[in-house]
């Protein structure tokens, strides 16, 4: 049991203490579990707001400077309804701002990272529950200075989400966004701090917190994923603010890390000076390069737990996959110079970054052939969770395989920086993460709150989600072969793209349709929580340790009684028993040594 | 339903592959939607790099989606009377399946160095700094115009009597042509979809562009790098024309410039 909480309920008398027994446990509760659901419901309003913000950007691709209808006027009335190009450069810029920092690494990280880390390695809760709790409220400040950084008239922060000086870096190069680009900076660096902390808390939950009898190599792969993701962050992110923090002194005390000498900037000579503008570049995918594996192995671990489960069938190549995780957060700190084949940086550089880049296909190979041969000869269910999983190993092959175009140095001289890039991570982050976590939540949401979610609701999100989604993203390859560049508020008045706007039109018409889609998950989310179907402790017949808790887990402590671990979590269809699942805790028959480590 | 899933999970290789044929071949709905035109002698290997790689590509996207089909057909729980094959992995399968991309990914990244090489690092100077050739022209990029001058009669450029352009980049046809490239303020990226050059400028550093071209005609210049609000409508254009049209617009805009100013001068 909680201290702070038996301490409310030990005074609780009075409406004075019923209020604080609401604030530590709703508010500025210590608990893993609450704390993961404020993150998996604060990343689902964003997600609404990052997907809204998209619909802006594909409005002005499908009806440059027409009036947006219904919301056009209440907008932008000082344009006459129409999108102007200065808010078209904040839409881009707020769309991946809010979706990479607000929404993919707090809902992997933040919401399951703290959901089901201690669940899953059957802990009372996280190493050090305060700094759980600071990891989610340094959010809010993030939160703030990126509101005010989008709110800041004329226009938001217009720098891209890869904020590249000298644009960003002196203050008249984009006169609109004065001070918005400062909250901008402001705001993702807390959003590292907050990372951060998770991070932190995340190894160290990992490596001292396990259940007796749960060695390394008895670790779900959403473990194991979380905490090479903890690595990652916890090795990458000061780099970022520290970059960050430089930025910000080039904005506001006019030094010149990023600035080089003599830069005429809308017909004013600059004064400070001495910089280089592509080490930004350096410091800035020095984060993100990994940042993108962050975004992504959470996700793969999730899915290989699902895969696992409905297809009743022991997870193929345990070790490989944890070997491959390892390999591709490894590989993943020497490939950042890839975003950069043409930004000028020395040629001779590009070629080692390519061969690098090349290598990590490999391990996101094997991963994905682990996948099929754990579904192969199974006997699969296809629930909700699992056809969100199958299609993530299905988009994911999409979206390995056109980075290969890109890592290849002379062709990307001409998709670089064109809708094929769009296409390609799109696929590996919307059609491979977001399906993955939409999964997660059908699979998890019983655990954490009792009841099950409606299926056939479910897979009507499902299949008009994957088909939408597909008319969206998929023909944006086509786009890239003809050179369709990214980030231009009107592309059509060049001769080479003019005849790309009837396929920019379908391509408009789909999104809208996936965002549409999303009304029948967020329905079904909220009546499910309240009204859905009650269910026991493991409704999916699943091994993990989670599933041995209440569903919901008991207050703080999570279980009723001490999980003893005697195997690993994918002895599905055991000879050893009778059951098609074999729970991790379930001790083995007379006779039978203890077995199931990873093989 | 299981069979309605593994057939929803088909269509993504059939209409996968299809959306790509209808692209590549020429015709149809979707007409003149792949490569654009290539006028330059170097775009070959580089649409033939990005050919080969969509055939290898298609390959495995072909036969990994047609297994994922395949064994959601097959093994659907409710179709399935088999019990589950209980297996931990293969060794074999792991090795095969490690070394066989490592080989693939290796050769590409290997085939196409000479191809990187010949763009990015054949580099036209000398020494000293110098371009092997002269520079025909120097482009540069600022908020949102590109800026192209080229040298007067003195054959350097930099001097007083220059000529200067603006988004209009002529080039003689089939010759080796090196362009000095600069940007005065922000990043801006000097991209010839028509030519396959893309580089961006980066304010402070010296850089230069190389190509021969082998059509004439007139071809976008795109700034293909977030520089600004006005980014989209940083358009120039590249006129490419044969030696004597060149000669002539060059002598012919050299005049008008030299009249404007003389003007100009008259007028103070």
């Amino acid at each position: 049991m909680n201290t702070s909480s038996a301490a409310s309920h030990g005074h609780g008398h009075g409406g004075g203490m019923s209020l604080n027994h609401f604030i530590s446990t709703y508010v500025f509760s210590k608990d893993h579990k609450m704390i993961g659901l404020q993150f998996l419901f604060t990343t689902l309003l964003w997600f609404i707001v990052g997907g809204l913000l998209a619909l802006g950007i594909r409005w002005q691709l499908a009806y440059p400077w027409s009036d947006m209808p219904i919301i056009g006027g209440r907008l932008f009335s000082a344009e006459g309804g129409q999108i102007s190009p200065e808010f078209y450069t904040t839409l881009f810029t707020m769309h991946a701002t809010v979706m990479i920092f607000f929404v993919i690494i707090p809902i992997l990280a933040g919401a399951f990272g703290n959901y089901l880390i201690p669940l899953m390695i059957g802990a009372d809760d996280m190493a050090f529950p305060t700094l759980n709790m600071l990891s989610y409220w340094f959010m809010w400040p993030a939160f703030i200075c990126i509101g005010i950084s989008f709110l800041t008239p004329p226009y938001g922060a217009g720098g891209g989400w890869t904020s590249y000086p000298p644009l960003s870096a002196v203050r008249t190069a984009a006169p609109g966004s004065a001070m918005a680009q400062t909250w901008w900076l402001m705001g993702v660096t807390l959003v590292g701090i907050s990372s951060m902390m998770g991070s932190v808390n995340y190894m160290t939950t990992i490596i001292q917190m396990r259940a007796p009898g749960l060695s390394m190599f008895r670790l779900p792969l959403t473990i194991w994923s979380m905490f090479i993701t903890a690595v990652l962050q916890a090795f990458a992110l000061p780099v970022l603010t520290a970059g960050g923090f430089m930025q910000i002194l080039d904005r506001m005390l006019g030094t010149g890390f990023f600035v080089p000498e003599g830069l005429i900037v809308n017909n004013a000579a600059m004064v400070s000076g001495g910089g280089q503008p592509l080490l930004w570049q350096h410091l800035f995918w020095f984060y993100s390069h990994p940042a993108v594996y962050i975004m992504i192995l959470p996700a793969m671990g999730m899915v290989s737990d699902i895969l696992s489960c409905f297809a009743r069938k022991p997870i193929f190549g345990y070790k490989p996959m944890v070997y491959s995780i390892s390999g591709i957060a490894g590989l993943g700190f020497i490939v950042w110079g890839h975003h950069m084949f043409v930004s000028g940086m020395n040629p001779m550089l590009g070629m080692t970054f390519m061969v690098s880049t090349m290598m990590i296909a490999l391990p996101s190979a094997v991963k994905v052939f682990n996948w099929l041969g754990t579904i192969w000869g199974g006997k699969i269910e296809f629930t909700t969770p699992m056809l969100f999983s199958l299609s993530f190993v299905s988009m994911f092959v999409i979206g390995g395989l056109s980075g290969i175009f890109m890592a290849a140095t002379p062709v990307d001289i001409f998709i670089h920086d064109t809708y094929y890039i769009v296409a390609h991570f799109h696929y590996v982050l919307f059609c491979g993460t977001a399906m993955a976590v939409m999964g997660a939540i059908y699979f998890w949401f019983p655990k954490m709150f009792g009841r099950a979610m409606n299926e056939t609701a479910g897979k009507w999100h499902f299949f008009l989600t994957f088909v939408f989604m597909n008319g969206t993203f998929y023909l944006m390859h086509i786009l890239g072969a003809v050179g369709f560049p990214r980030r231009l508020a009107d592309p059509y008045h060049y001769e080479t793209f003019k005849h790309l706007l009837p396929m920019n039109r379908f391509i408009t018409w789909c999104a809208i349709g996936m965002v549409a889609s999303q009304i029948i998950f967020a329905v079904n989310f909220f009546y499910s929580i309240f009204k859905g179907q009650q269910v026991g402790r493991n409704p999916w017949r699943c091994n993990s340790l989670e599933w041995f808790a209440p569903s919901p887990p008991v207050g703080h402590g999570n279980f009723d009684a001490q999980p003893i671990v005697y195997r690993g979590p994918y002895e599905y269809g055991s000879p050893e028993v009778d059951t098609d699942h074999y729970p991790q805790t379930q001790p083995p028959p007379e006779g039978v040594e203890a077995s199931g480590d990873g093989h | 339903m299981g069979r309605f899933w593994s057939l929803l999970f088909l269509l993504v290789p059939v209409l996968g592959v299809a959306v790509f044929v209808f692209a590549v071949v020429p015709g149809g709905v979707f007409d003149n939607h792949w490569l654009p035109e290539d006028i330059s002698q170097h775009g070959k290997v580089i649409d033939d790099l990005f050919m080969f790689i969509l055939y290898l590509t298609g390959v495995i996207f072909i036969v990994t989606g047609a297994l994922l089909f395949w064994f959601c057909w097959k093994y659907d729980a409710e179709k399935n009377p088999e019990p589950v094959k209980f297996t931990h992995g293969s060794h074999t399968l792991e090795i095969v399946w490690s070394i066989l991309p490592a080989a693939t990914l290796l050769f590409i990244a290997v085939f196409q160095m000479d191809a990187w090489a010949e763009n990015k690092m054949a580099y036209p100077t000398k020494e000293d700094g110098q371009t092997k050739k002269p520079p025909l022209a120097l482009v540069t990029g600022r908020q949102f115009e590109w800026r192209i001058t080229y040298a007067g009669a003195d054959e350097v450029i930099g001097t007083e009597d220059d000529l200067h352009v603006v988004n209009d980049l002529h080039l003689p046809v089939n010759d080796k042509v090196v362009l000095r490239i600069q940007s005065e303020d922000v990043l801006h990226s000097f991209f010839l979809p028509n030519l396959r050059i893309k580089q961006d400028l980066v304010p402070g550093m010296q850089q230069h562009v190389w190509f021969q071209t082998k059509k004439t005609g007139t071809y976008d210049i795109v700034c293909a790098e977030l520089c600004g609000w006005g980014h989209y409508k940083m358009r120039g254009r590249l006129i490419v024309e044969s030696e004597d049209d060149f000669n002539e617009w060059y002598a012919s805009a050299l005049q008008e410039q030299n009249r404007t100013s003389l003007n100009a001068e008259s007028d103070d």
